[in-house]
């Protein structure tokens, strides 16, 4: 009996996203069918373009490792209750920094202790940044979600102010941009591929947080003073330090997601690494429901959204804006589906016995 | 009369000029908002209806100018970008009532989805011009030029100043805001006296959101009156802070607007007499300024005068 | 423990869920023989088929292709190749960020769709993402609007192509210049880049050449499409006294639209705008892409490469060579000002008038060029801009 009920569980966990998802598709055909593109083909494109070769596969794992790093931005708050969409200004902001130590090192560090001091700026300024938020929120009552939303804003305006005025670099003329970082602090690519070490970065910061939520007294803190704030200070947890800490560690991984932007896609800062994989961070964020093992696998979806929406241009002649509308549509569908959760009878077990259930798992 | 060219007068000029057009959106996006929020729901995905908004009052106005004339097509376009609102209002007002689902990631959702059907549909409404809406002319007391063009003063504007005594009335004085504030202060209490909560909430999203499509309708038939696929540029998750901002009290709102739709228009009036420097901070000032007033107004002990007590928790 | 429990059941669930969704993108299989490829072999086996009869040629656009401004008149430029050249075939992708997704853009235009010859078209595409794929690909060709290409630091089937669309600039500033009655121009800017800061110069500089007393102001809007801001620019300048506006964004209908309500003149850019702006339209600097890419789309018929050395690494161009053009003067222009135009026109296409020419110097005073000296308007020196010149009112 209890081996049923997992059985029930599991395949509700499976059958619900994946049931959302064909959902999506089906949705997403009528659309294209009403646009003129046949659907099936454009299902035969989407596969092909995101998952249907091993360089269209390196094609999704570059899109979706900055998105790993930005998710955690805002799972990790989550987990003490706090919505934060900073993400983007966190990103920002860790760009910056490490844009700014790469120039001031120059050549004087050798290559992987510069990308070291780079990557610890980036993760104290992205972590600073979003921290500010938690503080605000703690010791001013300062809501989170606007203050962080109002911060993204503030740390593009910088950047570009530097951009434009103390860190331009004369001699590029495509577009107002600091100067660019030396060669032995570029960060590379995974061997026999053209992903960056940015998804290394990624993985690993989600297995630790991961870690951290999950197996510390740490996490466990974190997350009852997530569940009700007052029981927490009644049972004597540091709240404040709680919404710092989490809050720092969530902005430095944005912070770190702008370092990757910076030394391994554009060598130097400019306003191309403000491309939104702060707000699509956030939406990876609830449709994993903060899980940062999930947001992985969430992030590897929305990768391969992304790295299909050139084909519908190139082979069915949609428009641009049709992979905006895709992405609308799946992720509606999949936050929907997280409503289903216990209510459709065919997955809940048939012999009612509430203690059988707690018992088994 | 005085020479024709202002100098340093043209700022403060600029400022409110800028403030009675560039306020419009804001304007009627937070009160849309506000009402939302009020019920204790966030709508993120304003910045979406906008767009969507101000694709469908372009769109129509255009279409159904062959039809109807250009005098009552723009008129037409209004109540589409109002209906395009409400129709992505009930998507959201229905899918973030549901049990575990976080109205900030449909709101982040809708964005997408109602920019990216904005830009699809209006791909073809682009290059073409739309009849716009007629403007009231407040400034023929002055000869000058300047001051006449900035006293032209948009419908829609005069639309959103009364709905905000409406809307503060509606709220403190009528049994249905009475429904709306129990609904959001405490759903507890609301569903114990019998209030429909999905009923309450949906309404008010629905409203609100209608309310969003007319602020896209002015973006795109009043100022700065064309369609295209930037037109909004944040400025509907700006309201969403404004909102915050103004103290969830629609007189605020107005306040807000106007202070927001001013500042939009500080960078370049500074320019234009020579101070030049700067602009990217002059053009994030009303961010900066939000987040400043929020700093100095809230404080630990209670989150935020006014604040609905529901607003952001699950259902 | 039963926390433990609790939240081990619920990551494992959220877990199970997030790699269904990504299987149902077809997870399943790929992974294990696509390991077994080669990345680069796509490139090498699209030689062989697609040498003969077809060659396909990718555009790809940073914004919208249907902007009614830069996007879209090389949109239309790319239509008119494929329309006029038998044998090319088109391939497209807009709104591609200067981010990876261009790279991988490139990259999947020329291993899935053959193409032999890419165009992207954004400034911001060059370094370091043409660059970088350009190693990659030798025997693809890659065309880039507006970078500046260095012999022997470049790969070498790069290519760079602009025109100097300041000539026309110049030709509208002498016509602005002349119908402007208080000599005060206005130009709405989007960053300060040298393309844009080129613009500007050279329009006042025509402006100046019929008006020694012309100013310009400049306003920068920040962004490449604001289009609250721009129209923001636009009205606080004709508060200014401002009686012609030119702009150089991405998308000029804002600024056209609300200079014509508030009864100035324009001089349009990118495309012709003068059905936006009926009354006030003076002319306008138009690029004329279809006549460049049709050019080159012969070219690459004829089996002319970069790599060969038979279609040269620089491509520039101005009035004369057909890169840009001015639109047809508005109802407005009065024939005075035609004439000043029209001899303008002539005068930089036989080369007698020299835009960037001594005494030059800029707004701050610095000497650019001594009285005698002058820049031709292929001169390197001029694509590194970081001056505004005597008579712009604006700081960069």
């Amino acid at each position: 009996m209890a081996s049923m009920t997992t059985w029930r569980r599991s395949l509700e966990a499976v059958a619900l996203p994946v049931g959302a998802v064909l959902v999506a598709f089906v949705i997403f055909g009528i659309f294209c069918a009403l646009a003129g593109a046949n659907p099936l083909a454009v299902y035969g494109s989407i596969y092909k373009a995101a998952f249907g070769s091993w360089s269209a596969w390196q094609n999704t794992l570059i899109r979706a490792a900055p998105l790993m790093l930005t998710a955690l931005c805002t799972a990790l708050p989550a987990r003490l209750g706090l919505v934060i969409i900073g993400n983007e200004g966190a990103l920002v902001m860790g760009g910056l920094a490490a844009v700014l130590t790469g120039l001031a090192l120059g050549p004087s560090l050798p290559g992987g202790l510069a990308l070291v001091a780079m990557a610890l700026a980036s993760l104290v300024a992205g972590g600073l940044w979003i921290m500010l938020a938690g503080a605000l929120r703690h010791y001013r009552g300062v809501n989170e979600t606007i203050s962080s939303l109002l911060l993204n804003y503030i740390a593009i305006a910088l950047m570009n102010q530097l951009v434009q005025g103390p860190l331009r670099d004369p001699a590029f003329v495509s577009k107002p941009s600091s100067y660019e970082i030396v060669e032995t602090a570029w960060l590379g690519t995974l061997p026999a591929t053209r992903i960056h070490w940015g998804l290394i970065y990624g993985l690993v910061a989600s297995a630790l947080a991961y870690i951290l939520i999950q197996r510390t007294t740490f996490g466990f803190a974190a997350r009852t003073a997530g569940g009700n704030v007052r029981a927490a200070r009644i049972a004597g947890l540091p709240v404040g330090k709680l919404t710092l800490a989490v809050c720092f560690l969530a902005g430095s991984c944005a912070g770190l997601a702008g370092m990757v932007e910076v030394a391994a896609v554009q060598k130097r800062l400019n306003e191309s690494i403000v491309s939104s994989y702060g707000y699509a961070g956030i939406l990876v964020a609830f449709v994993a429901r903060h899980n940062p093992l999930a947001t992985v696998l969430v992030s590897v979806m929305l990768g391969g959204i992304l790295a299909a929406g050139g084909i519908l241009q190139r082979s069915h002649n949609l428009p641009d804006a049709t992979v905006l509308v895709f992405q609308g549509i799946v992720f509606l569908c999949v936050l929907y589906s997280d409503s289903l959760y216990g209510r459709l009878p065919i997955f809940q077990e048939r012999s009612e016995r509430p203690g059988s259930a707690v018992a088994a798992s | 009369m005085a020479t024709e060219l202002l100098g340093w007068w043209g700022v403060p000029l600029g400022i409110v000029a800028g403030t009675l057009r560039g306020s419009v959106p804001f304007l009627l996006v937070s009160l849309g908002e506000c009402l939302t929020e009020k019920s204790g729901k966030i709508n993120l995905g304003l910045e979406g209806t906008l767009l969507m908004g101000a694709m469908s009052a372009y769109a129509i106005s255009y279409l159904s100018s062959g039809l109807v004339g250009p005098a009552l097509a723009p008129w037409l376009g209004v109540l589409a970008a109002g209906a395009a609102g409400m129709m992505l209002g009930a998507i959201h007002g229905w899918l973030s009532q549901q049990p575990r689902v976080n109205d900030v990631a449909v709101g982040i959702a809708m964005i997408i989805f109602g920019s990216g059907l904005a830009n699809f549909l209006g791909k073809p409404f682009i290059q073409p011009q739309a009849p716009q809406l007629p403007t009231l002319s407040l400034g023929g007391w002055s000869d000058l030029p300047q001051v006449q063009s900035a006293l032209l003063i948009s419908p829609l504007f005069l639309l959103g100043v009364a709905i905000v005594p409406l809307m503060s009335w509606f709220f403190k004085s009528t049994r249905w805001g009475l429904y709306v504030r129990a609904v959001g202060d405490s759903p507890d209490a609301a569903k114990a006296m019998g209030i429909s909560i999905f009923g309450v909430r949906m309404a008010s999203i629905v409203a609100g959101s209608f309310l969003a499509g007319i602020g896209g309708a002015s973006l795109s038939l009043f100022y700065p009156g064309v369609w295209t696929e930037r037109i909004s540029s944040g400025q509907g998750l700006m309201a969403v802070a404004l909102v915050i901002f103004a103290r969830w009290q629609p007189w605020q709102c107005l306040w807000a607007s106007l202070l927001f739709g001013g500042a939009q228009s500080l960078g370049p009036a500074f320019q234009s007499v020579g101070i030049d420097s700067y602009y990217y901070l002059f053009n994030a000032a009303p961010y900066i300024l939000t987040l400043v007033i929020m700093i100095i107004t809230c404080s630990p002990k209670r989150t935020l005068a006014g604040a609905p007590g529901g607003l952001g928790q699950d259902s | 423990m039963s926390d433990r429990n609790r939240s081990f059941r619920l990551s494992r669930r959220q877990v199970m869920r997030g790699l269904l969704a990504s299987s149902a993108f077809g997870l399943t299989a790929k992974l294990s023989t696509g390991c077994a490829q080669s990345p680069s072999t796509g490139g090498d086996a699209a030689t062989g088929d697609a040498g003969a009869e077809e060659i396909v040629v990718g555009f790809i656009y940073v914004g919208p292709k249907d902007d009614f401004g830069y996007n879209q008149a090389h949109a239309e430029g790319a239509a008119a190749m494929a329309a006029n050249v038998p044998g090319i075939r088109l391939v497209e992708e807009a709104s591609v960020p200067e981010t990876t997704a261009v790279a991988e853009t490139m990259r999947n235009m020329i291993e899935i769709d053959g193409a032999k010859v890419l165009f992207p078209t954004s400034f911001g595409y060059f370094d370091p993402h043409i660059l970088a794929l350009a190693a990659e690909f030798p025997d693809v060709q890659f065309f880039h609007a507006g970078g500046l290409y260095q012999e022997g630091v470049h790969p070498n089937n790069v290519g760079s192509y602009f025109g100097f669309i300041d000539e026309a600039q110049y030709v509208a500033g002498v016509v602005a210049g002349r119908m402007s009655p208080t000599g005060k121009l206005g130009f709405v800017a989007a960053k300060p880049i040298p393309q844009l800061l080129r613009n500007v110069n050279s329009f006042t500089l025509g402006a100046q050449s019929v008006n020694p007393a012309a100013t310009t102001q400049v306003v920068f809007t920040g962004d490449w499409s604001v289009p609250v801001k721009e129209a923001e620019a636009t009205n606080s300048m004709v508060d200014q006294g401002v009686d012609v506006i030119t702009c150089h964004v991405d998308s000029p209908k804002v600024v056209m639209e609300t200079a014509e309500k508030r009864g100035v003149y324009t001089c349009g850019y990118h495309a012709n705008q003068s059905s936006l702006a009926p009354k006030g339209y003076l002319t306008g600097a138009e690029w004329d892409w279809a006549t460049v890419y049709t050019r080159l789309g012969k070219e690459f018929m004829e089996g002319k490469t970069l790599m060969s050395g038979a279609i040269p690494h620089i491509l520039r161009g101005g009035l004369a060579d057909g890169f840009c053009k001015l639109s047809p003067y508005g109802p407005a222009v009065t024939p005075e000002a035609k004439t000043d135009g029209d001899a303008a026109i002539a005068g930089i296409k036989s080369g007698k008038v020299v835009i960037y020419k001594g005494p030059l110097e800029t707004n701050t005073g610095t000497e650019v060029l001594p009285t005698g000296k002058s820049l031709p308007i292929d001169d390197v020196e001029l694509e590194k801009m970081d001056y505004l010149v005597k008579g712009v009112v604006g700081s960069i």
